[in-house]
């Protein structure tokens, strides 16, 4: 546990390889995708399509939008996807959110 | 396609115990949720929470493993991981799971979708390590996680009991800025009388403020000009409190002045809503036994208006009555009889809340933000925008979309629309209810071409076939 993540982890669970904007990291398998990368230490989830602003999980119940990645080409709320291993996860680049 | 008795929606405490009486009285019912295990955001994984986790979150928490368990008993189906994106008279209800789309059939509709955090535009509230109170119940309840140097603002109880949990935790926030203020508790007096009656709530606050003094929290009260600093994530939260300006650097900053109800689907349904100037939020026009002015939807729990998850439990089992009466499966006098208990237990929950909610007011310059404020998260629209769309002869929100987009991104206004109806009302000098709201269409989920593409076959179901034959 590194005291300098903003996040204190209360239990350990076994960890499964990601990749998140190529950067290699160790997720706890089954975890909230959106949890897991915020208690990794990733401040920054996206930028929005409108000013490049900065964004990070807002409301961790799939309501806000905030937290959005791309895996596997579709943009996907990480608060709304499990860890598993292998996941290779990306900044939305505009992909398929479908018709809103 | 599946064909139900009673489809429900959302998995808390209302869903969860509606699904229980509707199936105890023989209705075949779906209980569609979007998480991958019941429990609704109270009651958020509760059946994987034990030790420490559990000892943190407290027995309240805890509790709802007796709603989940009675779940698992025979008679429910329960779908898990699913969104649901459409609700057709009918009742056709369209979801998508695990990638792929479906559909199903009911007579009858139970909406049980909760509530959403009452939007909090400050300055800086976009910024990344800015969360809903919520979000942090959500990732300790979830993935036991708690943020190391956090500032709570706001104002309510689930403040006091989120400062409480990260003080048994061993990392009590930085400190709590708190906007009511003395005349807001003097105000809350009047409704003194509900408070004793419904004592457990002030009893637990009572025990959660000692846990909080006892950590040697600090509690700035009546702050105003508050706001958040940082550079690409927040650094500090800002404010002024008793004449003094404060500064308090941090990670983590968690947002809370109540919650409100979730109204998109009875929205998309086209149900009635009316604002309620007690709670400051629209809530559904709903009959004693929950049901809207749509024949055949019917609303328990924090949607139909903010109760709790005991009140939305209670709530959610009259609903479940009055629908097994609906389909044949109960006598009205049984179904009276019944209910008596449960409206007792009812009103008793709801005692407290008129006391809470004038002692709580939310947070004025949230709800009136200054102009430089984004009040639309998606599409980066500020305060002043919408109230530039006022002077042009903006007058409600589905107008103001078209003026200026706000409303317009993926989280279709759940966290700007009620600032938008506000600022409009205020700027026209008209009430909330002559502004209106967004109107919700479906998809009230975004929906992909992929998922669609993958919809289940929605032949009739085998047992459909068979009749046929």
């Amino acid at each position: 546990m590194n005291p300098a993540l903003p996040f204190l982890e209360l239990e350990a669970a076994p960890r499964v390889p990601v990749i998140f904007d190529g950067t290699a990291l160790e997720l706890p398998e089954g975890a909230n995708l959106a949890a897991a990368l915020l208690a990794a230490g990733v401040g920054v989830f996206r930028q929005t399509p409108v000013s490049g602003a900065p964004r990070a999980p807002f409301c961790m119940m799939g309501a806000c939008f905030d937290c959005l990645v791309e895996i596997d080409g579709v943009v996907r709320q990480a608060c709304m996807v499990e860890v598993t291993v292998g996941l290779e996860i990306r900044k939305p680049h505009g992909g398929d959110l479908g018709p809103v | 396609m599946d064909r139900f008795d009673l489809a429900i929606i959302g998995a808390g405490p209302a869903g969860m115990a509606a699904a229980r009486e509707a199936a105890d009285h023989g209705l075949r019912v779906v209980l569609l949720d979007e998480q991958a295990r019941a429990g609704g955001q109270i009651y958020r994984d509760v059946d994987r929470v034990t030790g420490l986790r559990g000892d943190i979150l407290g027995a309240d928490y805890t509790d709802g493993a007796r709603l989940t368990a009675r779940l698992r008993a025979e008679g429910v189906r329960h779908i898990i991981g699913a969104v649901v994106w459409a609700i057709e008279e009918g009742f056709r209800l369209s979801y998508t799971r695990e990638g792929r789309g479906a559909q199903l059939a009911a007579d009858r509709v139970l909406l049980a979708t909760g509530a959403l955090e009452r939007p909090m535009p400050l300055p800086g509230w976009t910024l990344p390590g800015v969360m809903t109170a919520g979000a942090g119940q959500i990732l300790l309840k979830q993935s036991g996680l708690l943020a190391r140097r956090a500032v709570l603002v706001g104002s309510g109880p689930l403040l006091y009991l989120i400062a409480a949990q990260m003080v048994r935790a061993g990392v009590p926030p930085l400190a709590m800025v708190e906007t009511q203020t003395r005349a807001d508790m003097a105000r809350a007096m009047r409704h003194l009388g509900g408070a004793v009656r419904g004592w457990s709530y002030l009893a637990k606050g009572i025990g959660l403020l000692a846990e909080i003094t006892r950590a040697r929290v600090p509690r700035y009260r009546a702050a105003t000009g508050i706001a958040i600093d940082g550079e690409g994530r927040a650094e500090a939260v800002r404010f002024t409190s008793r004449g003094r300006a404060q500064r308090i650097a941090c990670d983590t900053v968690l947002l809370h002045h109540g919650v409100v109800p979730n109204t998109q689907a009875a929205r998309s349904l086209g149900v009635t809503h009316r604002w309620r100037a007690d709670q400051a939020c629209f809530a559904p026009v709903l009959d004693t036994w929950g049901g809207a002015d749509v024949p055949g939807v019917f609303i328990a729990g924090d949607g139909g208006g903010i109760g709790g998850a005991k009140a939305a439990e209670h709530a959610g089992r009259l609903a479940a009555l009055r629908i097994a009466e609906c389909a044949g499966r109960l006598t009205e006098a049984d179904r009276d009889r019944r209910a008596v208990p449960l409206r007792s237990a009812l009103s008793r929950e709801l005692a407290a809340r008129p006391f809470l909610d004038t002692a709580y007011p939310p947070v004025a310059e949230a709800l009136s933000p200054a102009d430089a404020t984004i009040i639309c998260r998606c599409e980066e629209v500020a305060a002043g925008t919408i109230r530039g769309h006022a002077k042009l002869g903006c007058l409600g929100p589905n107008q103001a979309k078209a003026f200026g987009r706000a409303g317009m991104g993926p989280c279709q206004g759940r966290y700007c629309g009620l600032t938008v109806t506000a600022l409009l009302a205020e700027a026209n000098g008209r009430s909330p209810d002559e502004t209106g709201y967004y109107r919700i269409r479906p998809p009230l989920k975004p929906v992909t071409l992929g998922e669609l593409a993958a919809m289940e076959d929605t032949a009739p179901d085998s047992a459909e076939q068979e009749r046929a034959t």
